[in-house]
């Protein structure tokens, strides 16, 4: 999946002389925790967190505090340089970019413009999509040995009872490199046959499908 | 407080029939009916015939158009396309002739206990051929094609009024009840089942509460797969009194879906049949503490016909009519009739032999999960008890 199908292209920005009281007025009505800082030609040349906006604020119990310090200019306490991606890069990619570099939001940029915004929330949407509960449907987890043509081995299974798959993810099983878990999400409220003809197939599955006593 | 009870059935109910090797099977019915009159539980004039909903009523809940896709299915006149949008023609909800008119019977039937209730003919009323919580707006799913709770519930709303308490003891989460009131502030659900982790339809996290004005209104506590009586019972009856305590309803309905027993192959819950005594216990009792015994028990899953189905049922009614469940032996006369078509040996008794009870390892850590959902479940309505 590519970052131009999940990322938001109705984005609040400000220009690098914008007033800080400006960016925490807009963090507050927008509820959002990023804003850009982008030129008159729409380059980003900045970032701010609701965390930067919060630090130039005065502490709430210095009473005597006239907030003049929010009448700086935003650019002087902006991020830069801003890390950015592109339309074109893939959802796993922004993942290991919010994982590595701790931060929460991510400009999209395409010839050197702004065109849209991602936020680990909008990836996280993303993964619950791929992982499909948020449809209905059954959860299987079947263990297989990682050697290739198993996947579709373990599929003709559903498609011979005509079980819709909502989605299918693959992990490895525990430190052992000679198995993977293959986790179906599947279309139907009576997973029984399925669980039948996987285990009269010979395939092992995983909690709660591997109690005996319960079917 | 015992109040007077009727029984909403006919023959007719079990017409809803998907084919021969489909896991919902409402001879269920039919054979909870047939062991209450042999047990001199069920006279005839308990009993009350289902009517059929009308097109509008079912209208209250369902959209036209797919009202109308069932209603060509039933004639056999749907494309297989059109059908799969509607969630038609499926392995969980195939296309079988007539099934506009026998699902509008069974929308009915639970019509007819509402109005048996609220135009005072009878303090509570039971209908076991309803209670399919999975059906959409436009969507059948989960062995469901009309969703009976849910335009019972808009019926009431819409004729009576009166706020609706609707709980769900279905091993599976009532999610087209819930979905179908979700912004709504008088009519709160409430829904225990077995974890959506793995189980369909997945739905049911502790974390929906229903939305904009409806938020706080929806409760859900999903427990975990092998949960036994004690755990089971301690979170029923933990949340629904004090949901009820809440809510303050005017009318409970409950969805007594009879899958969460350890014989049950659809589901991983581990319960005996001590928790299909005590449900329809609370729900009485609650019914005459807030709602003048206003009480409409539905049917719902149970895939153990022979074992756990038809006992479980009778409990509801021998509560709701008598106000105690039975114990002891069941009738000869029943036992001897449907063993004949039993593929499992049928029990004997009322209550499960403690001997057949499954052992489960992990108990201790099973009802301490439990008990941190209902916690969860329950932590905005402490002190927010309306007076």
């Amino acid at each position: 999946m590519l970052v131009e199908e999940i990322m938001k292209t109705d984005v609040v920005t400000l220009p690098p002389n914008a007033p800080i009281k400006e960016a925490l007025h807009l963090l507050q009505t927008h509820r959002i925790r990023h804003i850009p800082i982008v030129n008159t030609k729409k380059q980003v040349i900045g970032i701010v967190s609701d965390r930067d906006v919060r630090d130039a604020s005065p502490s709430i119990f210095d009473t005597t505090s006239d907030n003049s310090a929010l009448s700086n200019e935003i650019q002087t306490i902006m991020s830069k340089p801003v890390v950015t991606v592109h339309p074109l890069d893939l959802v796993e990619e922004i993942a290991s970019i919010f994982y590595d570099e701790e931060f929460a939001s991510l400009p999209v940029v395409q010839n050197n413009q702004l065109v849209g915004i991602v936020t680990e929330k909008d990836m996280l949407y993303t993964l619950i999509q791929l992982t499909g509960t948020h449809v209905q449907s059954s959860h299987i987890e079947v263990k297989v040995p990682h050697r290739p043509g198993i996947l579709p081995e373990v599929t003709a299974i559903f498609g011979k009872r005509k079980t819709n798959i909502v989605s299918v993810l693959i992990y490895p099983y525990k430190d052992d490199p000679n198995f993977k878990i293959l986790v179906f999400r599947i279309q139907t409220m009576n997973p029984l046959p399925v669980i039948q003809d996987l285990k009269k197939a010979g395939y092992e599955l995983m909690w709660p499908n591997n109690v005996e006593d319960n079917v | 407080m015992s109040g007077n009870a009727s029984f909403v059935y006919s023959d007719a109910l079990l017409n809803y029939h998907f084919h021969s090797d489909h896991p919902f099977n409402q001879k269920r019915v039919q054979m909870t009916k047939e062991l209450l009159e042999a047990a001199h539980q069920l006279d005839q004039t308990d009993i009350i015939p289902p009517r059929k909903a009308t097109e509008q009523e079912l209208a209250l809940f369902h959209d036209p158009q797919f009202i109308e896709a069932v209603k060509q299915a039933s004639n056999g006149e749907l494309s297989e396309t059109t059908a799969a949008k509607y969630g038609l023609g499926t392995e969980d909800t195939p296309i079988f002739e007539n099934m506009h008119e026998a699902s509008s019977l069974l929308v009915g039937g639970t019509l007819t206990a509402v109005d048996a209730v609220l135009e005072k003919r009878s303090t509570h009323s039971l209908h076991l051929g309803g209670g399919l919580h999975h059906g959409f707006k436009q969507k059948a799913s989960g062995f469901c094609i009309y969703n009976d709770g849910a335009v019972a519930i808009k019926y009431i709303r819409q004729h009576y009024n009166l706020k609706v308490l609707y709980v769900d003891t279905d091993a599976h989460h009532g999610d087209g009840v819930q979905w179908a009131f979700y912004d709504d502030p008088n009519v709160c659900t409430f829904s225990i089942h077995e974890t959506g982790r793995y189980l369909f339809p997945g739905t049911g996290n502790v974390n929906e509460r229903g939305i904009k004005a409806g938020h706080g209104y929806s409760f859900n506590i999903p427990i975990d797969a092998f949960t036994q009586d004690e755990s089971f019972l301690h979170v029923y009856e933990s949340a629904f009194r004090e949901i009820t305590a809440f809510f303050q309803p005017d009318i409970i309905i409950t969805q007594n879906g009879a899958d969460a027993h350890f014989h049950d192959p659809l589901t991983h819950l581990s319960a005996s049949m001590q928790i299909y005594e005590r449900i329809p216990q609370l729900a009485h009792e609650l019914a005459h503490t807030y709602c003048e015994g206003r009480w409409v028990a539905l049917g719902g899953g149970g895939y153990d016909i022979w074992r756990v189905v038809p006992r479980a049922w009778a409990q509801v009614w021998n509560v709701m009519r008598y106000g105690v469940p039975k114990s002891g032996s069941l009738p000869l006369s029943w036992l001897k009739k449907w063993q004949k078509s039993a593929p499992v040996t049928l029990p004997r008794t009322w209550q499960d032999q403690s001997d057949t009870l499954p052992n489960i390892p992990r108990k201790a850590d099973i009802q301490e999960k439990n008990d941190k959902m209902l916690q969860v479940a329950l932590k905005y309505t402490k002190g927010r008890t309306k007076t």
